[in-house]
């Protein structure tokens, strides 16, 4: 069945039929552009200020950016890195980054990195989740 | 552009940053966004001080 559809807490009726993964993909690759596609631009823009500042900041700290897997912890910090979509790439091709923690805010960085993906993650599942109505 | 915080600034802008995306999705209502958001911000922060005073203490 091509068409599938699903009844939201509020009682609104929601019908969706088609590829229903845009909302997932737009909120990986650009945070809050899942929301912005479910017209929720207020959760959108704070979701992008908030992750995209995490990110930001975290290149600015001197952070590291994974871009290979040597043991299991750099596993775990590229599968992060890459929960932030277009800014990990773009970050990648502008060689931003620091190689390795040399001061103590260069390991802070690391962590906002790795956060501010695993967070995008989450902010992209809520918007499937808005798109598929089991969330208002 | 190089930023370098202080810890406390770090731990503050972490808690800001994670409630606020945490108060989003977790919740449905602007009302308890906020709510959510104030609730997690103050874990966050808190859980921090604590942590440092007990370490702090644990060192000595």
């Amino acid at each position: 069945m091509a068409t599938s559809s699903s009844k939201p807490a509020g009682g609104q009726k929601t019908e969706s039929s088609g590829f229903q993964y845009g909302p997932l993909l737009a909120g990986w690759l650009i945070p809050g552009a899942g929301h912005f596609l479910q017209r929720k631009w207020i959760r959108g823009t704070l979701l992008l200020l908030s992750i995209g500042g995490m990110f930001v900041l975290g290149v600015a700290m001197q952070g590291k950016i994974f871009t290979g897997a040597q043991n299991i912890l750099d596993m775990l910090g590229l599968a992060g890195d890459l929960g932030s979509g277009l800014f990990y790439l773009i970050s990648r091709q502008l060689g931003l980054g620091a190689d390795g923690a040399q001061v103590t805010t260069a390991d802070y960085g690391t962590r906002f990195i790795v956060v501010a993906g695993l967070l995008n993650v989450i902010a992209a599942v809520d918007a499937h989740n808005l798109h598929t109505g089991r969330k208002q | 552009m190089i930023f370098r915080p202080s810890h406390f600034t770090a731990v503050l802008l972490f808690a800001l940053f994670a409630s606020v995306v945490f108060a989003i999705t977790q919740r449905n209502t602007p009302k308890q966004m906020m709510r959510y958001g104030a609730v997690s911000f103050a874990a966050f922060t808190g859980s921090a001080i604590v942590l440092s005073w007990l370490m702090f203490l644990l060192a000595r």
